[in-house]
Formats: C-alpha cells, sequence, structure tokens
C-alpha cells in the first residue's frame, strides 16, 4: 500500500509571507500612524499618537462603522452581502430616540430606565429588517445583494416617516453619558464596542455557528450535506447584522442627543471596506473579527488622521479607496502564491 | 458464507414511464468492494441514489444487516452507515481535516470551567488517528484541505465517513478528475477500508481501476442488470459487452 504524505505542505518561507498577508490591515495601521505622526512632527511640530485626545476621538469615529463591520463579517464570510445595515442604523436611531422621549414623557420613567427603554427598542426594531433580510435569502432564495438593496429603500423610507423627515433630539443625560461619557480616559462607546468585539470574537472563532458560517460560505453543499441547516443559519447571520446596526444607531442617538434617519448613510460603504480590508473574501470563507477590527482602526485613522493634518477632506475617499484596492490586490497574490483557489 | 452487509432484492424505480432501474439485485459484504460498471443512463447513479436515501425505490427491498431500510432523506443513510461520496467531495475548503470531519457535529469543551469553545484538540487527533488508518500521515491538522492535493482531499472525505463508522461506502468516480499516482493512491484507500471490514461500492468508467480493486463487478445496461463477474474469471473485453450489449 503506497502512503500518502502532505507533500502539499509549503516550505517556511511561504507560510511566513501568507502570515504577513494575513496580518496586512495591522501593517496598514502601522504604516498610517507613523505616516500621520512623521507628517504632524515635520509640519506642526505636534505628536500625533501621543495625544490622548486623538486616541479618544479616533475610537469614537471607529465605534459605528465598527459595529456594522462587525455583523457584516459574518454575513461576507458566508459569500452574502448586507446592503441594508446603514439604514437599518438609522432607524434604530430614530426608534431609539422615539422611546427614549416617550419613556420620560408617556410612562413617566426615570432618566437611567428611559435610556435604557430606548436602546433595548433601537436593537429590537432591527430585528425587523434583520428577519425579513434572512427569510429573503433562506427560503426565498433572493440573492442577498438583491433582497437588502430592497431592505436599504425600506429601511431608509421607514426610518424618515418614523422620524417625520426631521431628526429626533433627546434630552436624556444618563443617554448622553453613554454617548459621550469616559471611564479612565475611555470612552464609554469604546468600551462597549470592546465588548462587541470580545462577543463576536467567540461567536465567531468558538461557536458551531461561527464555523458553520465559515463552511456555507466556502461550500453551501458541504454544509447542506454535512446535515446544517442552512436556512436558519443564514436568518441568524443577517440577524445578528441587523442587531449589530441596532446597536450602533442606539449609541448615535445617545452620542449625538438625537436620533436622525441618515444615521448609518456613510457608513454602509466604511462597514464592507473594513471588513474587506481586515483580509475577508467577498467570495466568502474568509475573515476574522480581529482583521475586521484593524480595517475599522484603518479607516477611522485616515478619516481623522487627514483632518488632524488638516488636509481638504475628500482625500478621505480617495485614502480609502486606495486601501481597499491594495487590500483585495494582497488578497489574490496570496492565493496564487499558495495554490488556492483564486477568485474571478 | 456470510449474511451480507447490503443487499438490493428486485429493486426498481420509474420517473415518468421511463425505467430508470428495473428488478436490480446485488449484495455487497463487509469486507468486499463491489464496482458498478455501465454506460452513461445505465442506472447506477439511480441505483446508488436508491441506497443512499435521495431516491425511494417504487418497488423491492434493500436490507442492511438484514432488516428493511427505506429512507427518506440522505441523513437518515448516513446515520444508519451509508455514507456517499460524491466525485465534488463536498469539503469545506477553508477549514482542516479535523473541522471537515466533524462539521455540523463539532464536539465542545469548556474553557475556564464555565465558557463552551469548539474542542479543536480532540478534533485535531481524531483527524491524525482518522488519516492514519488509512495511511495517509498530515503533519499540519491546522491547514485547510484547499492546501492539500486531490488524492489528499478524497482520502479527507474517506475520513469523514470512517469516523462516522460508516459500514457501506459509495464512491461515484473517485479517481475521475485525478492525475494517474493519485488515482493510485485513491485504489489503495479503497484497498485499505477493504481491509477494515467496510463495504465500497465502486462506481468508476475506468475498467482498469475496477480490474484492480474490485472482488466482484455488477455491469447494469439500460437499467437492468447485465451481469456480475469476478474480476478473475472475466476479461475487460466481456465487461465492456456486457456495458454496450450484444
Amino acid at each position: 500500500m503506497t502512503a500518502l504524505s502532505s507533500e502539499a505542505a509549503p516550505p517556511p518561507g511561504r507560510t511566513f509571507l501568507s502570515k504577513v498577508a494575513d496580518l496586512r490591515a495591522w501593517l496598514f495601521l502601522v504604516i498610517l500612524v507613523i505616516f500621520f505622526e512623521t507628517w504632524a512632527q515635520t509640519v506642526y511640530g505636534v505628536t500625533f499618537v501621543g495625544n490622548t485626545y486623538n486616541l479618544q476621538s479616533i475610537g469614537i469615529f471607529a465605534t459605528a462603522p465598527l459595529l456594522l463591520a462587525l455583523g457584516q463579517t459574518f454575513v461576507i464570510i458566508s459569500a452574502g452581502i448586507d446592503l441594508s445595515v446603514g439604514f437599518t442604523m438609522g432607524l434604530a436611531a430614530v426608534v431609539s430616540a422615539h422611546m427614549a422621549n416617550l419613556g420620560a414623557s408617556h410612562l413617566g420613567l426615570p432618566p437611567f430606565l428611559s435610556m435604557l427603554l430606548g436602546i433595548v427598542s433601537g436593537v429590537a426594531v432591527a430585528f425587523v429588517p434583520g428577519l425579513v433580510n434572512g427569510w429573503l435569502i433562506a427560503r426565498l432564495r433572493v440573492p442577498p445583494f438583491i433582497g437588502t438593496l430592497g431592505m436599504y429603500g425600506i429601511a431608509r423610507g421607514a426610518a424618515y416617516l418614523i422620524a417625520g423627515g426631521m431628526t429626533v433630539p433627546v434630552s436624556n443625560a444618563w443617554f448622553a453619558w453613554i454617548g459621550n461619557g469616559r471611564i479612565a480616559g475611555v470612552p464609554i462607546l469604546v468600551i462597549i464596542a470592546a465588548v462587541v468585539v470580545l462577543i463576536m470574537h467567540y461567536m465567531l472563532s468558538q461557536t458551531r455557528f461561527g464555523q458553520h458560517t465559515y463552511a456555507f460560505g466556502a461550500s453551501r453543499v458541504a454544509a447542506v450535506r454535512s446535515g446544517i441547516n442552512v436556512g436558519k443559519l443564514t436568518m441568524r447571520i443577517y440577524l445578528l447584522a441587523a442587531v449589530c446596526a441596532g446597536l450602533a444607531g442606539a449609541l448615535y442617538s445617545g452620542r449625538f442627543a438625537a436620533g436622525a434617519a441618515q444615521a448609518g448613510e456613510p457608513l454602509l460603504l466604511s462597514s464592507i471596506a473594513a471588513v474587506v480590508i481586515g483580509g475577508a473574501s467577498l467570495f466568502g470563507g474568509s475573515g476574522n473579527i480581529a482583521g475586521t477590527v484593524a480595517g475599522a482602526l484603518v479607516i477611522a485613522v485616515i478619516e481623522y488622521g487627514l483632518v488632524f493634518i488638516n488636509v481638504e477632506p475628500f482625500w478621505q475617499f480617495i485614502a480609502v479607496g486606495v486601501v481597499i484596492i491594495i487590500s483585495v490586490l494582497v488578497d489574490q497574490s496570496q492565493r496564487k502564491l499558495l495554490g488556492g483557489r483564486v477568485d474571478e | 458464507m456470510s449474511e451480507p452487509l447490503l443487499s438490493i432484492r428486485g429493486v426498481s424505480k420509474y420517473f415518468g414511464g421511463v425505467h430508470a432501474l428495473e428488478d436490480v439485485s446485488m449484495d455487497l459484504k463487509a469486507g468486499e468492494v463491489v464496482a458498478l460498471a455501465g454506460d452513461n443512463g445505465a442506472g447506477k447513479s439511480t441505483l446508488i441514489k436508491a441506497v443512499s436515501g435521495v431516491y425511494k425505490a417504487d418497488r423491492g427491498e434493500i436490507r442492511l444487516d438484514g432488516t428493511p431500510i427505506s429512507f427518506e432523506s440522505p441523513q437518515q443513510a448516513r446515520d444508519r452507515g451509508i455514507e456517499t461520496i460524491y466525485q465534488d467531495l463536498a469539503l469545506a475548503d477553508n477549514l482542516s481535516i479535523g473541522a471537515n470531519i466533524f462539521l455540523g457535529r463539532e464536539p465542545k469543551r469548556r474553557a475556564f470551567g464555565f465558557l463552551p469553545v469548539l474542542d479543536r484538540a480532540l478534533m485535531a487527533d481524531a483527524a491524525q488517528e482518522t488519516m492514519r488508518r488509512l495511511d495517509f500521515h498530515v503533519d499540519r491538522l491546522e491547514a485547510p484541505v484547499s492546501a492539500f492535493s486531490g488524492g489528499q482531499r478524497q482520502a479527507v472525505a474517506i475520513g469523514r465517513a470512517i469516523y462516522w463508522n460508516a459500514k457501506v461506502l459509495i464512491m461515484d468516480e473517485p479517481t475521475a478528475a485525478l492525475g494517474v499516482p493519485e488515482q493510485r493512491k485513491v485504489l489503495a484507500l479503497v484497498m485499505a477500508l477493504k481491509e477494515q471490514g467496510k463495504g465500497v461500492i465502486f462506481i468508476s468508467h475506468n475498467l482498469g481501476d475496477i480490474f484492480a480493486v474490485a472482488d466482484r463487478i455488477v455491469v447494469l445496461r439500460r437499467g437492468i442488470k447485465a451481469g456480475e463477474r469476478v474480476p478473475a474469471e472475466t476479461t475487460s473485453d466481456e465487461i465492456v459487452r456486457l456495458m454496450v450489449g450484444g
């Protein structure tokens, strides 16, 4: 009998290169920080990264796109896309603002409970677009791009209707504290985002749900033949993406003391960009939470850094675009190098 | 003669007015490799799908270990120890061998005494042990299966089946998309399964492969059993004649 050996194992050099490629989002981040630090030092004679205020601002800046991107990570790993997260966030922002006001004015709740009511309502309302997306994609077999594009419009319209076409101001000290307060110098938004990151990392890397998401993204047939209920899995993935968006919306209302339907409008592309910069393939099957965190930080550093060094803000779009393209190119060449499947 | 592991008696299957299978009978014993030969459309696929729970036979009886079986789904067949390894293998390329073996039934352990997490160590150990049973020595247990060659991936798909104690393995054209050295390795895998007492139904277009591993050859032609031969007592010419008729 002939023995089979694992001769396909790549030599150590390749493994090292692929490790570097896997960490590319963090490399981008380091390069960007060095770039802005050098610029700030030479042109303005100030520090960029040594400034606590800058770090806090970047953290706050990154929170909403990161929350959207965390849910989007699961969706993209499953070879899907969720275009509706931005307006699901807007819908949640408007509803949480309304409900926090309502809790105080009609139910006579103390501010803390009104705030809780607002946050819980914002997250709860996000279940609707999440479940509908999942149902369309899992049961009616609508392509994710189309199903969630429809939900983009529906959530957008619903958010503006509920807001009455205006922003919904909230005056609630607790809510404002959640959105703007700090504990030991760390913004509360950043603390919340960090907790969600840990939960998402656990779910993706340590649970059957996460494992099945990877398998489903790589091969639907493999998942089905293994007895995985792919319908239920799809529902859960899109529900998770919507809940993340719901939380981001509720926190938005706290941060700006107002709920706005357009709260998440510019964040949809950021959320997808963060996941892709983080090393996920839009063809599914790859990606991880650490990469997404780095991807979201890369975008936040670019956006905040360019403002800090006083460059016209429009450069942000160009810089983020360039980073996305470089990231995808690295991904493609890595696949070729490892002799694996190349997305076409 | 021992009781056959799998006994197919007078199985027929119709699609509309077309008979895809007509009164086909065959036996499979433990530790035996039976090759299914036949031209395209001869009914090979229909027969294995009737055994693996994809189709229900319209007439006839299938017995596993002497008990009549009738499956509503491939999952039920799998639960009873009948595994089909399709040509496309259906592996999750981005996951490790262990993760593929356990896909859909991943083991858990408790981290820090309370947090349920995937037991990757157990999966890796099981992967190594299972691959060793197939004489397949793998040191990179964390590598995704996309890093392995065609024959090795075939071994992973087989390993997944035998880890879950499959008694009957149905292999659909396992050597088709492979180079010659890899084909030899897959044939070696089939022999390893035979030594371990599994029953193997081996579908192939390649008579060379069939003569290399089969204990018996069942030839189908247009849905009927055209003949059954023992390799030592037949020739490839005779098998081809049975396949095409005349």
